[in-house]
């Protein structure tokens, strides 16, 4: 696959939210307001990349050689977990701005099935370092740009009577089930049409 | 309702960890396309979450409180791979169908959520009764959610072939003409939309009710 049709295989055709429904806790959970929403989404967008491009090189490197592909959860998880401690600590101390805006955002992100499911998705998939990359990427910005339509929807439906009953966590889903209604106007045949299998 | 009673039974519907905590909701919606897939996925869940809770609850008093959140990941990760390993060499069909949602369970924030919340703090048999209790709850509502998707989307229930039957019961009539949008991806958000406010009138007129009683009884 060519990294064109990654990144829209990622962002658009299998959106990793409202198609593949992972990371949807905090797509729920942190879609209040768009400032956090957009917070959380660069968060995991540059926990996705790099984590993309680690494990593939752990997968490759370590565990194919030594035989141990069966600890691949395992290994992940962890990498994943230390990466992510190991990116809060070097944001905090580069960049104190940048810290404040993604920070509280970062521990919730070694629970978040999006950069599991990427790397893992990543391995299935055959891809090389590089298309790694880039799955990871677009799976983050995909990730992204459902969170801020989702907050900017939910802002909205706060000005509005909203049944007691559907107010909150029941609205929000099926607002999230109308979007992905939407997203499924994106499918194989947008490669197909734009030459890119 | 004795002690122990009441922790086996509370996972299944006053904390239903779907519906009341509103956790692990990727497998939920992922898997639900058919009941057989909700019922794998239901039952490797429970097999993990008691198993990492007898565990870490055993462990509670060794592990050190500044290391104890990678503990339990390491913990649940190895769960996690060896059902992965059974499921691949005993249902490799279920195996191929959960795909991606199984080594996803490591970051299921269920299992996570209940080490944190109740294994660390409770004796290996209570924390035994928890893991089995939420694992039946998380189930119950998966097989709940994949029923009424598959028999609105396609008009047919999946179930384990056992023999000469091939574990499929059909429908008629909706089969003909399903609604096929309940299977794909925008069906499931809708239906958890429905479910969770029904689920919360339930709650409701359920609190309701106690209230009343207690004021009468004090009356």
């Amino acid at each position: 696959m060519s990294i064109i049709a990654i990144l829209i295989t990622y962002i658009f055709i299998s959106n990793f939210i409202l198609v593949q429904f992972l990371g949807l806790c905090p797509f729920i959970g942190v879609s209040k307001n768009s400032e956090s929403a957009l917070g959380m989404g660069m968060a995991v967008t540059f926990v996705t990349s790099l984590a993309s491009v680690v494990t593939w090189s752990v997968y490759q490197y370590l565990l194919i050689p030594f035989e141990l592909q069966y600890l691949r959860t395992v290994a992940f998880i962890l990498i994943i977990a230390s990466l992510v401690q190991l990116v809060e600590l070097v944001i905090r101390k580069i960049s104190p701005s940048l810290y404040k805006a993604l920070g509280i955002f970062l521990p919730l992100i070694t629970t978040n099935c999006a950069v599991l499911g990427i790397a893992i998705i990543n391995i299935d998939e055959g891809f090389s370092c590089l298309q790694s990359f880039f799955g990871g990427l677009a799976a983050g910005l995909g990730f992204t740009l459902a969170i801020i339509l989702m907050s900017n929807i939910r802002e909205r439906l706060d000005l509005h009577p909203v049944r007691k009953v559907f107010a909150d966590v029941p609205i929000a889903f099926i607002s999230a089930g109308l979007m992905a209604l939407a997203f499924m106007a994106f499918d194989k045949s947008l490669l197909v049409n734009l030459h890119l299998v | 309702m004795s002690n122990h009673t009441h922790e086996l039974t509370k996972g299944i519907f006053e904390d239903n960890p779907t519906f009341t905590l509103m956790l692990g909701l990727c497998p939920t919606l992922g898997v639900t396309t058919m009941v057989s897939n909700a019922i794998g996925m239901g039952f490797s869940v429970l097999f993990v979450l008691t198993c990492s809770n007898i565990m870490i609850s055993l462990l509670r008093n060794v592990i050190p409180d500044s290391v104890r959140i990678p503990s339990y990941i390491v913990i649940i990760a190895s769960f996690v791979t060896i059902i992965e390993m059974v499921l691949h060499a005993f249902m490799p069909a279920l195996y191929a169908s959960l795909g991606v949602y199984l080594p996803l369970i490591v970051v299921n924030c269920i299992i996570l959520g209940r080490a944190e919340a109740f294994a660390n703090k409770n004796t290996v048999f209570d924390s035994l009764l928890d893991g089995i209790g939420m694992g039946i709850g998380f189930t119950i509502s998966l097989t709940v959610i994949a029923f009424i998707r598959e028999v609105l989307g396609a008009g047919q229930i999946t179930l384990f072939p056992m023999g000469s039957w091939n574990g499929i019961i059909t429908i008629p009539g909706i089969h003909t003409w399903p609604v096929r949008v309940m299977t794909l991806a925008p069906g499931a958000l809708l239906l958890m939309g429905f479910l969770k406010a029904a689920y919360d009138v339930l709650v409701a007129n359920k609190a309701k009710k106690a209230k009343k009683a207690k004021t009468e009884a004090t009356a």
